[in-house]
């Protein structure tokens, strides 16, 4: 079938081994693929110290995670977006309650070169530069070099939260280039000039972040929404969580749960944990 | 024989025979089942590509998939052109066969025909040695060394391969050259006269290298992960079967036809030339085709190497331009497009393997073709 299909089928085949011995309490998770890792590894370690829970994880898109919930075939539906008023009227028709949590924030940075002398940009340059109308750094202050745009993939979450939160539905330009991590962007910005990329904010390492609309892509700043380029990522639970899904969720607040959220590459919501790094 | 022979017919019990009957139906049917396991197997990726891949061309028709270059697979409405992508496929493979080729049988001749054995026996196992590297690292060295130093000194990287390609070929142009018109002179003439043209021959030819040069040293590479990187690379990955494939025919034309051709008064490279080379074509065929479809069916080292920006370069030749290729496309599209962001985006995909597979039949039909040809031509029709 597919990735997602066998990633399921691993954690749930770890919850089988690990729980053998115990009755089995099972949380379902459907929903959206960039909070998808999020919620694999809070299932990991909350299994590996919960031996007597199952909990799979899948991904169908954020749409589909909402549905789930409302039809009952989850507990606990992640979403990179808030419900929408119809889903939300749907819930209520049902008799479902769902309540969001925010799990961790998603923030984007804007990176350049070190030697790059452009330190600034609004939101609007970086979407012209992404379709292609921007093409030359002397555009936007910077030396006479032909922009390289290097764009996430079309497959990963990063270039769906950049579509949404940048480039607000339009089309990217035709020599936009694409590469297959965070990782391989930064290394191509590293090694290249006149290059400009996004990654999340893990990933900052020798490379340059620009500020957008005047506001440095921090830890803080994200948090406190202050950056643009950043959108918070949920789970949602029909009524008050109780119990197994309670204490999952509660993941998100301990330091080991903001370790993990840090190590996918999102933003923990408890910046200490960030600054203790 | 003669002992225990003496009260055992030469004929077999009726039993004995019908269970070697068996014995070889059996044996026969599992050879059978076992050879036309791969047939199946190809049959069966066949149907179920064109399974997926047809209904894309019914529901969007032939027109978009081929003459359109916007490639925007999760765009609302998408677009599915991918003319771009097939012009990145043919550009990316057309760069690498031109460096597999040329080096690949330049290789082969000098091991098959020019180097002493021993040399020979110590060579091809490390040039074949290149077919054992994990094409991902193929792809980390063209991503994380070979496009920052095309980056940084792709001028002087230019300007050494028109001076390393063109000094060579230079001073074979000046010898032969001033040979050729000497020989037009009176004789009195022809011994300064050589002499004369050659360092003629030799200024013009250098000083059309020196701007041909500072032309190249002047380039500057944008960006390092582009059509010539991934042609670079992917040269090198097919180099290996290039070689071994075309050493192996020219050592199968044979020691008699050589012996023959130096009977006859030929020198070494009118042997190589006119002999060995026509007589090793079908295998030299082979090996071209091959490698065309090593570069073709590669996969990580274009999605790292070559940029993945679905665009034809403009010009078209023009090789330091990011292109996107079908495999890259297909792999890189694969993991988010399923059912979830709908049908199409996905069947768009077996479309597209659909085309390469395509490709690699009529490519392999052709190899055939050259093969069937060369054979006739030289059983002396």
């Amino acid at each position: 079938m597919n990735w997602k299909s066998i990633g399921t089928a691993t954690v749930f085949a770890a919850a089988l081994v690990g729980g053998r011995a115990h009755a089995q309490e099972k949380i379902v998770i459907d929903g959206s693929t960039t909070v998808g890792p999020v919620a694999k590894a809070f299932a990991e370690y909350y299994m590996q110290r919960n031996p007597g829970v199952a909990i799979s994880v899948s991904e169908s898109g954020s749409g589909n995670g909402a549905k789930s919930l409302i039809n009952g075939a989850c507990h606990i539906a992640t979403m990179s977006r808030a419900m929408k008023e119809n889903e939300l009227a749907a819930a209520k028709e049902k008799g479902v309650d769902p309540i969001a949590h925010i799990v961790c924030m998603d923030g984007i940075a804007l990176i350049v070169h070190p030697s790059n002398p452009v330190k600034e940009m609004t939101v609007e340059q970086v979407r012209a530069l992404y379709k292609g109308e921007i093409t030359n750094w002397k555009e936007l202050g910077g030396p006479d070099r032909p922009v390289v745009v290097i764009s996430r993939d079309t497959n990963s979450g990063t270039y769906e939260a950049f579509e949404e939160l940048v480039m607000k539905k339009e089309k990217m330009g035709e020599k936009t280039e694409y590469v297959g991590s965070n990782g391989a962007i930064r290394q191509r910005v590293l090694t290249t000039p006149a290059a400009i990329g996004y990654v999340g904010l893990a990933f900052l390492e020798g490379v340059k972040a620009l500020r957008i609309n005047g506001v440095e892509p921090t830890a803080e700043s994200v948090n406190d929404k202050s950056y643009p380029v950043a959108r918070p990522l949920f789970m949602y639970t029909n009524g008050k969580p109780a119990g197994h899904v309670a204490a999952y969720i509660g993941l998100k607040d301990t330091d080991d749960g903001c370790r993990l959220i840090e190590d996918i590459g999102y933003v923990p919501l408890k910046v200490k944990a960030v600054e203790k790094k | 024989m003669t002992q225990t022979g003496k009260n055992r017919s030469l004929r077999m019990s009726a039993r004995a025979m019908r269970w070697q009957d068996a014995t070889r139906w059996m044996g026969t049917t599992l050879l059978l089942g076992v050879a036309s396991l791969s047939v199946l197997a190809v049959l069966f990726i066949f149907y179920f590509i064109a399974r997926e891949a047809i209904p894309f061309f019914l529901a969007r028709g032939f027109r978009e998939f081929f003459t359109s270059t916007a490639w925007y697979p999760s765009a609302h409405p998408p677009q599915f052109g991918v003319l771009a992508i097939l012009a990145g496929s043919a550009l990316v493979t057309v760069g690498a066969v031109t460096v597999a080729v040329p080096l690949g049988i330049a290789a082969a001749i000098c091991l098959s025909d020019l180097l002493p054995f021993s040399v020979r026996q110590g060579v091809k196992p490390v040039i074949e040695l290149l077919a054992a590297i994990p094409s991902v690292a193929y792809g980390f060295f063209a991503l994380v060394v070979l496009a920052p130093l095309l980056q940084e000194r792709g001028g002087a990287l230019f300007r050494g391969f028109v001076w390393g390609i063109g000094i060579p070929l230079g001073a074979l142009a000046v010898v032969m050259g001033s040979g050729l018109m000497a020989a037009r002179l009176p004789p009195a003439w022809r011994k300064r006269g050589s002499v004369g043209i050659g360092f003629l021959l030799a200024m013009a030819i250098g000083w059309f290298l020196r701007a041909l040069a500072a032309r190249a040293g002047g380039i500057r590479v944008d960006s390092g992960t582009n059509a010539l990187n991934a042609s670079l690379i992917l040269g090198i990955m097919a180099l290996p079967t290039v070689v071994s494939v075309s050493e192996d025919a020219l050592q199968a034309a044979g020691r008699e036809i050589r012996e023959g051709s130096y009977a006859l008064g030929a020198t070494r490279s009118e042997t190589l030339l006119r002999v060995v080379l026509p007589a090793a074509g079908s295998g030299i065929a082979a090996a071209v085709i091959l490698g065309v479809m090593r570069a073709v069916g590669e996969t990580m080292v274009v999605w790292m190497a070559s940029g993945n920006a679905a665009q034809i370069p403009r010009p078209w030749y023009n090789l330091l331009q990011p292109v996107r290729t079908l495999t890259a496309t297909i792999a890189g599209d694969m993991g988010e497009a399923d059912h979830v962001t709908g049908s199409e985006r996905y069947a768009v995909l077996f479309a597209m393997a659909l085309v390469l597979l395509v490709f690699s039949f009529l490519c392999n039909l052709a190899g055939e073709w050259a093969v069937r040809r060369s054979r006739r031509r030289m059983s002396g029709e």
